[in-house]
């Protein structure tokens, strides 16, 4: 019973080579696919801001968020070796539990705060010369 | 094969093969101590997002940040993210010398990346742009500032493991702090991927 539990286990992380940390480590080529896709998804934001590529502001920054987003996949998967099975799923629980607050943080302090500065009363031109 | 020997240990086999995987709940505590770093980043780059077009008159992102040195900065923690790569894969052989090697190579990385960043705040201070010019520099300081100090402690902590890993090789201990550190190290460059795109590339194009 007990030997074949083991015999399954190592076949669902597909390695068999019997050292303590199976998950916390990948193969060369993980890495050195991680590296190369964040080389790419690193250089073409930084050209497209510094050698002013689109003509449009907003176009410029929806493409590098997304690469950004992108990028950050990469790094779950290539060097976090992030997937649904790594420490029985309770991983992936975390992080799509985190990702959640991380969203309500930032999308909720930008619309409270954009709006109340929509509503703040206008500045008097005597204010604001007058202002420090 | 020691799985025998634990056989009575129902609870570890009913959740996951405790002798395949003996320490357990080490890296899921530190995945979670990780997450909980993940929001004090969140609301670290929420303020940022509110406080950062009030320039207070002072200088804004385009008059301050220097993109070709944001670019190297970025180029050193990634690269250090694959030396410490090469460091777990030489770990998983068992070979020593190499992952004393790798790990070196992966601290030079990261001092490189924090004196660039010293450098750079030196500078903005020196030009009378320091954290107490506006809410958009105090925001600016207090994310990139927090994201420097995590990789300063990754260093030291780094520097500690090394020593460890000289004085008492590759034990299962020491390979376990290996994968704590390994994660928390590429979790600070997943983080800094946020920063250069969020703070400096959109910065400079606001």
């Amino acid at each position: 019973m007990s030997a074949v539990d083991s015999h399954e286990s190592e076949n669902v992380h597909g390695h068999g080579d019997g050292h303590p940390m199976g998950e916390a480590h990948g193969s060369f080529r993980e890495y050195l696919t991680g590296f190369l896709l964040s080389v790419v998804l690193t250089a073409i934001p930084f050209w497209l801001v510094m050698g002013d590529v689109l003509a449009s502001k907003q176009a410029t920054v929806l493409v590098i968020l997304g690469f950004a987003v992108v990028q950050i996949l990469v790094h779950m998967i290539c060097f976090l070796h992030m997937n649904t099975r790594s420490e029985g799923g309770w991983n992936m629980l975390a992080l799509i539990f985190t990702l959640v607050l991380v969203v309500i943080t930032l999308a909720g302090s930008l619309w409270v705060m954009y709006h109340m500065n929509e509503n703040m009363m206008p500045a008097s031109a005597h204010e604001m010369r007058n202002a420090p | 094969m020691s799985n025998h020997a634990t056989t009575t240990l129902d609870a570890n086999e009913f959740y996951d093969s405790g002798a395949h995987h003996p320490e357990n709940g080490t890296m899921l505590g530190f995945w979670l101590y990780l997450m909980s770093d993940c929001l004090i980043f969140a609301v670290l780059f929420a303020t940022y997002a509110v406080v950062g077009g009030n320039y207070a008159a002072g200088p804004g992102p385009k008059d301050l940040f220097d993109l070709p040195l944001v670019a190297l900065n970025t180029s050193f923690l990634l690269l250090s993210s694959i030396t410490y790569g090469f460091a777990m894969l030489e770990m998983a052989r068992q070979r020593k010398t190499a992952v004393l090697g790798w790990l070196a190579v992966t601290g030079l990385f990261g001092a490189a990346f924090i004196g660039l960043e010293l450098y750079e705040f030196q500078h903005l201070i020196h030009e009378g742009a320091g954290p107490q010019r506006s809410a958009f520099l105090s925001a600016f300081f207090t994310l990139v500032g927090t994201h420097g100090l995590h990789v300063t402690f990754g260093i030291v902590w780094l520097i500690t493991l090394m020593t460890q890993v000289q004085k008492h090789g590759l034990t299962a201990a020491n390979i376990r702090r290996l994968g704590c550190l390994s994660l928390f190290w590429h979790f600070l460059d997943v983080i800094w991927i946020g920063v250069f795109t969020f703070v400096y590339l959109m910065g400079v194009l606001r």
